[in-house]
């Protein structure tokens, strides 16, 4: 079990897609599908909907929280968002879609090592209180 | 939550000002929270970015605003919009009903929120602006950079629906460039190594703006050796070229941006952690950097990015007395609806319309399809423009000067002044 820093709270589980690259929020995936479209991202092409999206930092652009509720608002934002380096683009535009569609998309920060931890799981639980765990059927038995 | 709060903004939190306002709060203090700042400052004014159309969710979160009679604090002006408000036919709606529709609609939005709809990315060349020494919110940035640096104002580079909060709220979390200690100068660029010429050439703010980004990274540089600046115009450039190559939120000029009168001030007592010294070389590279086709042929050419100002215009106008852009080349100047009343008022617009010049106000030509004629050969003479416009457009930018960008306009096919690039900088 790894304690995040809460950046935007909430409830989330989904398969890890771990990124190797920090993606904007702006610009460089498609908020009409999801789908990571920036040219120069070494994972063009893969979705980024409905996963836990973890990266060490995001890029940033003025209007990234604008990406963030707008792809809140059209069910293709990741599950929940982990990062290393806090970011406040991200935190707002998960509160501001949250507020205006009742959706949340928790946005959390870990240390390097728990990242390093975390990025390898295939599928993550993340608590309101800011616990991430591997989801329950996922512990293996013993 | 570390923040200290007055009555009124625990009121707010609790929703004695409505829901808004309340949503208002909360962003500023997880905005607080992240920033690690101890409490909130008072602002004196906003530049508004959210009124640029990202997709519905700002027309939403405008509406909410709205819905629920939000009122903002500060005087609080606009920046450029996706489309044109003073001129539907530049980006008709058929091409995009969705987009032009929307973004229209989120424009009006701020308009009945009370913002000053003054639609620009250089709301610093309007008279009544902030001044010295003022806190305020911008989250366009070059205007961050400009504000920061010439004015002297004090603003972090805020995002969307953040901005609106702390222009509600009318405070912003006392942290990062807010602070004097934060504003200290890390990097030394000497630029001896340059002929006093060529820095009174307004191109040489554009590539040394290009060079400054790309180098500094996170630091604030101070840049030593300009001359004095008759015009803020070259200012303008270097801040728009180091904020879009390098994120560059504040650098100073030594005896020419007003927290460095000396490179001791500047430094704030301390000692740079780097000394650099600008060569030519510097210079070529940057040119090349901004240059992504060959010379030839021209589609169009593009001025005022970041907006051109009413010094700019009286430059361009001798550059075109008499003179006719090439029958099918596309002459855009972007600029605000200020300084075109401004330039207007001049006969200058009629005069540039004569040469086959097109002056659009309230929005700019890199926002893909802003304008019709915008593909192939583009030329500029905007470091920022042609930093983004071959991602944004898919277009071939020519980076050159105003004379030159003028001549070749004329000619229809890139033209270089020998007299810029024969000095060892081509």
């Amino acid at each position: 079990m790894i304690s995040a820093r809460i950046l935007h709270k909430g409830a989330a589980e989904g398969e890890v897609l771990a990124l190797a690259a920090p993606l904007s929020f702006w610009g460089a995936f498609d908020p009409r599908n999801g789908v990571i479209i920036d040219i120069h991202h070494p994972q063009r092409g893969q979705c980024i909907s409905g996963k836990v999206l973890m990266m060490r930092e995001t890029r940033g652009s003025g209007t990234a929280p604008g990406g963030m509720a707008e792809a809140i608002r059209l069910g293709t934002a990741p599950a929940a968002i982990i990062l290393i380096r806090p970011d406040i683009n991200l935190a707002i535009g998960a509160m501001v879609a949250q507020q205006l569609y009742g959706r949340s998309c928790p946005v959390l920060s870990v240390n390097t090592e728990d990242y390093e931890t975390l990025a390898v799981a295939s599928t993550l639980a993340i608590a309101p209180d800011g616990r991430i765990t591997p989801p329950p059927r996922a512990v293996p038995r013993g | 939550m570390s923040v200290t709060l007055d009555d009124r903004d625990r009121g707010r939190l609790e929703g004695a000002e409505g829901p808004a306002l309340e949503l208002a709060m909360r962003l500023v203090l997880a905005a607080a929270d992240i920033l690690e700042a101890r409490s909130l400052i008072p602002i004196s004014f906003a530049h508004i970015d959210a009124c640029f159309y990202a997709g519905e969710a700002h027309v939403d979160f405008a509406q909410y605003l709205l819905d629920h009679d939000a009122r903002l604090a500060v005087p609080a002006w606009t920046n450029n919009g996706v489309v044109s408000l003073a001129d539907p036919e530049i980006r008709p709606e058929a091409g995009d009903p969705q987009m032009v529709k929307g973004a229209r609609r989120l424009m009006q939005l701020y308009e009945k929120l009370g913002c000053r709809p003054v639609w620009t990315c250089a709301p610093y060349q309007l008279p009544g602006g902030p001044k010295f020494g003022e806190h305020i919110v911008a989250g366009e940035s070059n205007a961050v950079s400009f504000y920061n640096s010439v004015i002297g104002a004090r603003t972090n580079k805020y995002g969307d629906y953040l901005d609106v909060a702390c222009a509600l709220i009318g405070k912003a979390p006392y942290a990062g460039l807010h602070l004097v200690e934060a504003r200290r100068g890390d990097i030394l660029i000497r630029t001896t190594g340059i002929a006093a010429d060529w820095k009174s050439e307004n191109i040489f703010y554009h590539l040394l703006g290009h060079h400054v980004g790309r180098l500094a990274g996170q630091a604030i540089p101070v840049i030593d050796g300009l001359p004095p600046q008759d015009t803020t115009d070259g200012l303008k450039a270097l801040s728009a070229a180091a904020a879009a190559s390098g994120g560059i939120e504040l650098w100073h000029a030594t005896g020419v941006t007003p927290e460095a009168a000396t490179n001791e001030h500047a430094f704030q007592g301390g000692t740079p952690t780097r000394i650099l010294d600008l060569t030519p070389d510097d210079l070529a590279r940057a040119r090349r950097d901004l240059t992504s086709a060959r010379d030839g042929p021209l589609d169009m050419v593009a001025l005022g990015t970041p907006h051109f100002s009413l010094t700019e215009f009286a430059r361009l106008m001798p550059l075109i007395a008499g003179r006719k852009a090439k029958p099918g080349l596309a002459f855009y100047v972007s600029t605000s609806r200020y300084v075109r009343d401004e330039a207007a008022s001049r006969g200058w617009i009629a005069d540039l319309e004569k040469f086959g010049a097109i002056v659009i106000a309230d929005t700019c030509t890199y926002y893909s399809p802003a304008v019709r004629n915008c593909r192939g050969r583009i030329m500029t003479n905007a470091a920022k423009w042609a930093y983004y416009a071959p991602g944004m457009l898919g277009v071939e930018v020519c980076f050159g000067s105003l004379a030159e960008c003028v001549e070749s306009a004329v000619r229809g096919e890139t033209w270089r002044d020998p007299r810029l690039w024969t000095n060892g900088l081509a």
